[in-house]
């Protein structure tokens, strides 16, 4: 179990080498997206304002509180489950070459063979622990799409943003999937008496 | 008796109050839990999972010494309420003032609002709004005291609610074989290691909110006084922790940090069974009152 840090825009060798249950840690900019800003790119096919080539991108909605010079104040950021955003995962790859999801509670087999095939992983964070992630938050740097408030298409400068864990590989790989063909042939042997 | 007429006031600071706490102070019982989660995983030589542990206690510091929110979602307010029966009480404006207080959290703090209308999801930007806060009253005999626990239910684990009305001749194995189905089910989503409350009995609205009641209220390491029911929380808790499904769903023995079980009497043709799950935060926070609006603090 490796220790990296990423630091981005990756190049698809940079997601390649990282292996199932590595740990990873953020310096640079990650970008924040969350279902709405997704559904404007892909269900009403508007371009996103940012080139995400090479990004790593956070399911987050941040609680933040705008300042007199339009600038947001972060209060507290966190992570957002990923389960629901899953249908988008294979266009943010092939389209517009993003290389890492940071979320929490998984994708479905779709996204892992979608990393697969483009060159992906997915990083799972910590749920709930906004107040560590709101810390590695040093910056809100810029929003996008504000009408669409907290769902906008963010962008983060984050260091030592982490400890994030290599759930879902590029190459087929899934730690959910083995956690829960697991807990599938253990359940099968409880006897419920 | 009749209350001091300021009372409305203190109750609605104490609302107030009571949210914020609650999502910034993780509760004594629950810190042990994650901690005892936390050597479990050591012992196993779980790397990953005491990682994870290691990270949610790290994460409670910070909260701690930066005064911030431990988790971002600031939930959907729930209160229980016990009123001492002695208090001759305007129970509308005890409501009221929960109400003002919460939306009082929210623009002072300030909280991301979550309260949003069902089929429009127009917020109401308050945290407040049609039957929120959930305000669950109870009466408590010879008291002239009120009595107040606060939750601010997040949404990653209360998506992860289950009834299920099962015939009784499947008794307490059909009730075991469902509740392990939604553990199993629930994964990685309802942010493990979790709390999982279970309701018994009731109708089904009742089985319901008395799985409410056993995820956010009931302090870890208490057991339900029916030995029966006190028997069936350590063997569900046994058998949900030998899934496997451990820390945020990323494997090992920590899947849940307490069964707890409520239950009420039922129909002779019924057999339901609810389950509502806490995330491992456990936010909750607790005050009480007296007939002056004196505030101490639990």
């Amino acid at each position: 179990m490796a220790q990296h840090v990423l630091v981005p825009p990756l190049k698809e060798e940079d997601v390649r080498k990282l292996q199932l249950e590595d740990t990873v840690r953020i310096d640079g900019t990650i970008f924040g997206i969350r279902d709405a800003t997704q559904i404007r790119i892909f269900d009403d096919k508007i371009e996103p304002p940012a080139d995400l080539t090479g990004a790593i991108c956070l399911h987050t909605a941040p609680g933040v509180k705008k300042l007199p010079d339009g600038r947001y104040q972060k209060i507290s950021i966190g992570t957002t489950t990923s389960t629901r955003m899953d249908r988008f995962v294979p266009g943010l790859l092939e389209r517009y070459q993003v290389r890492a999801i940071v979320g929490k509670a998984g994708l479905t087999e779709t996204s892992v063979e979608a990393m697969r095939r483009w060159g992906g992983v997915y990083l799972a964070i910590v749920g709930g622990a906004a107040a560590l992630e709101t810390m590695q938050i040093e910056e809100i740097e810029e929003v996008w799409w504000d009408d669409l408030m907290p769902e906008c298409l963010w962008k983060f400068r984050v260091k030592d943003f982490g400890p994030l864990v290599v759930a879902i590989d590029a190459h087929g790989h899934s730690l959910y999937r083995n956690v829960q063909e697991r807990a599938a042939e253990r359940t099968k042997r409880f006897s419920f008496t | 008796m009749k209350p001091s007429p300021e009372i409305y006031d203190a109750l609605e600071v104490v609302a107030r109050d009571l949210y914020i706490k609650a999502l910034q102070d993780i509760p004594p019982d629950v810190r042990a839990g994650l901690s005892r989660g936390l050597e479990a995983e050591k012992q196993q030589g779980n790397q990953t999972a005491s990682g994870i542990m290691l990270t949610i206690l790290d994460n409670i510091r910070v909260a701690d010494e930066q005064k911030t929110l431990v988790c971002q979602d600031t939930g959907l307010p729930v209160f229980k309420v016990a009123v001492g029966g002695k208090l001759d009480m305007d129970l509308w404006r005890l409501k009221d003032s929960l109400r003002k207080g919460c939306a009082r959290a929210t623009a002072e703090r300030p909280l991301r609002p979550n309260t949003v209308h069902p089929l429009t999801r127009k917020h109401t930007g308050t945290n407040t709004g049609e039957g929120i806060p959930v305000v669950k009253l109870d009466f408590v005999p010879d008291s002239d005291r009120i009595e107040l626990q606060m939750a601010p239910k997040g949404s990653g684990s209360e998506n992860m609610s289950f009834l299920k009305m099962l015939n009784p001749s499947e008794g307490i194995q059909g009730i075991k074989r469902f509740v392990v189905q939604c553990i199993f089910e629930s994964g990685a989503r309802p942010c493990p290691p979790m709390i999982v409350g279970i309701g018994l009995g009731g109708t089904s609205d009742i089985a319901m909110g008395l799985a409410k009641e056993a995820s956010t209220f009931r302090h870890l390491g208490t057991h339900n006084p029916d030995p029966d029911v006190a028997k069936l929380e350590d063997e569900l808790l046994d058998l949900i922790n030998q899934t496997g499904i451990g820390p945020q769903g990323l494997g090992g023995v920590t899947t849940a940090m307490a069964v707890n079980i409520e239950w009420a009497h039922t129909h002779i043709s019924q057999n339901p069974v609810a389950v509502n799950i806490q995330c491992w935060r456990g936010e909750r926070a607790e005050a009480e009152l007296d007939a002056y609006g004196n505030v101490s603090w639990k």
